[in-house]
């Protein structure tokens, strides 16, 4: 379970997290929503301990992210990020089999290789894109390879961030569908960050709306279209009119 | 401008000025203990090896190869006033060894690795592979940072020494073919006046200014703003930074090494 209890993070003066509560129940898949400049990447990041909390805590499985060892707390997790974040010197096998090349998952050379050829075939890639490098991928497949690096050691947690952007309806379909197939498969405990609402639809198993620094509305999916809240109702209906200001 | 708009302007700068001071310091202190601290990545070190040390050789040996001749040159025309044009073998090696080879290099260095590791940290922080790097369990400062600084802090004295020798080689072909010197007395002259503290001390020199390149290459490639101008202004931080401190370091080193 990871569980967020009144988390603030500033940035000078800029308050962008002004006490955040999440909860999320073990092999559960939330996706928190907001628009854009709302908090959702520095929540994340927080829950990762790449941005330091000004207040409140973050515990995981009960314990403390910012009491435990980090090399133990992250050996958990996988992410995949908005970009991917592929390393362009690295051909994609190695960037999949990253994790197992080094530190205390180390494995042979060979077999870490077919490890990532594995989880590369889990996510829909050929062999042949093993020995490509990222740079000669197209955005949706470079997704997929961010996507089976996240999964190279099987991770209790794993964190997608806007894993749609930038991709067409269709691709954006495939990695939601993947996404979805893989945490179920897994078992694992799935945050992830989003604005596009066929991402929620197809990942969620509970919601989470985040805006002006603060969680509006949390609950299951079934929820999302009938919630009473005008917040979750206008940025589900993509409303220009409603409690959240539009800047036209 | 107000006298208060002025102070103002002269204190947030002194603080700008002396807060950069404190984080390079702080970085340099961290980098030093990882580089003493594992896991150490072989692989990166030796790549860093080769795009730091061999792929530098073209660029020190061009400049101190025409660094050498043009010195000859110099110092033939301004020996001829007072009739000392013999000592232009002695005055390139030692020139050369002593303060050319090392700040030109470093220079040439700076401008060729400081600018490479910002603009690539710089890219890196900014598509968010230093946050992958992070959750893949990996210290950037032991991944990235370590490995570069360790490169060029190995790769210069011999880069110094490279150019040396090339200077030195420069410095014999404009004398010898330009100059009319007879070539076994050029290179008797260049092999009795070099000392070997000369080289020595440059190559040292060399040493300190591989760290503060690669330092300052990391420095502000980890610390790169947002997008490509961000990365570009780092890029220019990263060389101009470390050329400053090349010529400032060069001019306390001298001191130490040979007025102390």
């Amino acid at each position: 379970m990871i569980k967020l209890k009144n988390v603030h993070k500033s940035f000078g003066n800029n308050h962008v997290l002004k006490g955040v509560n999440i909860e999320i129940k073990k092999g559960s898949s939330l996706v928190v929503i907001g628009g854009s400049g709302t908090g959702k990447s520095v929540t994340l990041k927080c829950v990762l301990g790449l941005v330091t909390l000004d207040k409140g805590s973050i515990h995981v499985e009960g314990r403390d992210v910012n009491k435990t060892d980090r090399d133990a707390f992250l050996s958990k997790f996988g992410m995949l990020f908005q970009g991917g974040a592929l390393f362009d010197s690295l051909p994609v096998w190695q960037n999949v089999a990253f994790r197992l090349l080094r530190g205390p998952s180390k494995k042979l050379h060979d077999e870490a290789r077919e490890i990532a050829i594995e989880k590369l075939r889990r996510v829909g890639l050929s062999r042949n894109v093993a020995d490509k490098f990222p740079a000669e991928l197209s955005g949706g497949m470079q997704k997929r390879v961010g996507l089976a690096r996240a999964i190279s050691i099987d991770p209790d947690i794993i964190f997608f961030d806007e894993p749609t952007t930038g991709l067409d309806p269709i691709m954006s379909g495939v990695i939601n569908q993947l996404i979805r197939e893989i945490v179920v498969e897994m078992g694992a405990t799935a945050m992830t960050i989003t604005h596009d609402m066929s991402s929620v639809r197809a990942i969620a198993d509970d919601v989470a709306m985040l805006h002006d620094g603060v969680i509006k509305w949390t609950g299951p999916i079934a929820d999302l279209d009938h919630s009473n809240n005008p917040y979750l109702d206008q940025f589900v209906n993509g409303r220009a009119d409603g409690p959240i200001e539009a800047i036209r | 401008m107000t006298i208060t708009g002025s102070l103002s302007y002269i204190g947030r700068n002194t603080l700008f000025f002396l807060t950069l001071i404190g984080r390079v310091m702080l970085f340099a202190s961290n980098t030093l203990r990882h580089c003493v601290t594992g896991p150490f990545y072989w692989r990166e070190l030796f790549s860093a090896l080769v795009q730091i040390g061999w792929l530098s050789l073209p660029v020190v040996g061009l400049t101190a190869l025409f660094t050498g001749g043009a010195l000859a040159l110099q110092i033939y025309a301004g020996g001829a006033r007072f009739n000392a044009e013999a000592v232009v073998p002695s005055i390139v090696a030692i020139g050369m060894a002593r303060e050319l080879g090392p700040v030109l290099g470093g220079l040439m260095v700076a401008a060729r690795v400081a600018s490479s590791v910002a603009a690539e940290i710089g890219t890196m922080k900014v598509t968010e592979q230093i946050d992958a790097l992070v959750t893949l369990s990996t210290n950037p400062m032991k991944y990235l940072t370590v490995p570069r600084v360790l490169a060029a802090t190995l790769c210069m004295p011999l880069l110094v020494g490279f150019g040396d020798a090339i200077g030195i080689m420069g410095g014999y072909l404009v004398g010898t073919a330009r100059l009319g010197f007879n070539e076994v007395i050029y290179l008797k002259y260049t092999v009795d006046f070099l000392q070997i503290w000369d080289v020595v001390s440059g190559m040292i020199k060399g040493a300190v200014f591989g760290f503060i390149i690669a330092l300052m290459g990391c420095f502000y490639g980890m610390n790169s703003g947002r997008g490509a101008q961000g990365v570009g202004a780092a890029t220019k931080s990263a060389v101009v930074g470390a050329s400053i401190l090349i010529l400032a370091t060069n001019y306390i080193l001298t001191e130490v090494f040979f007025t102390a």
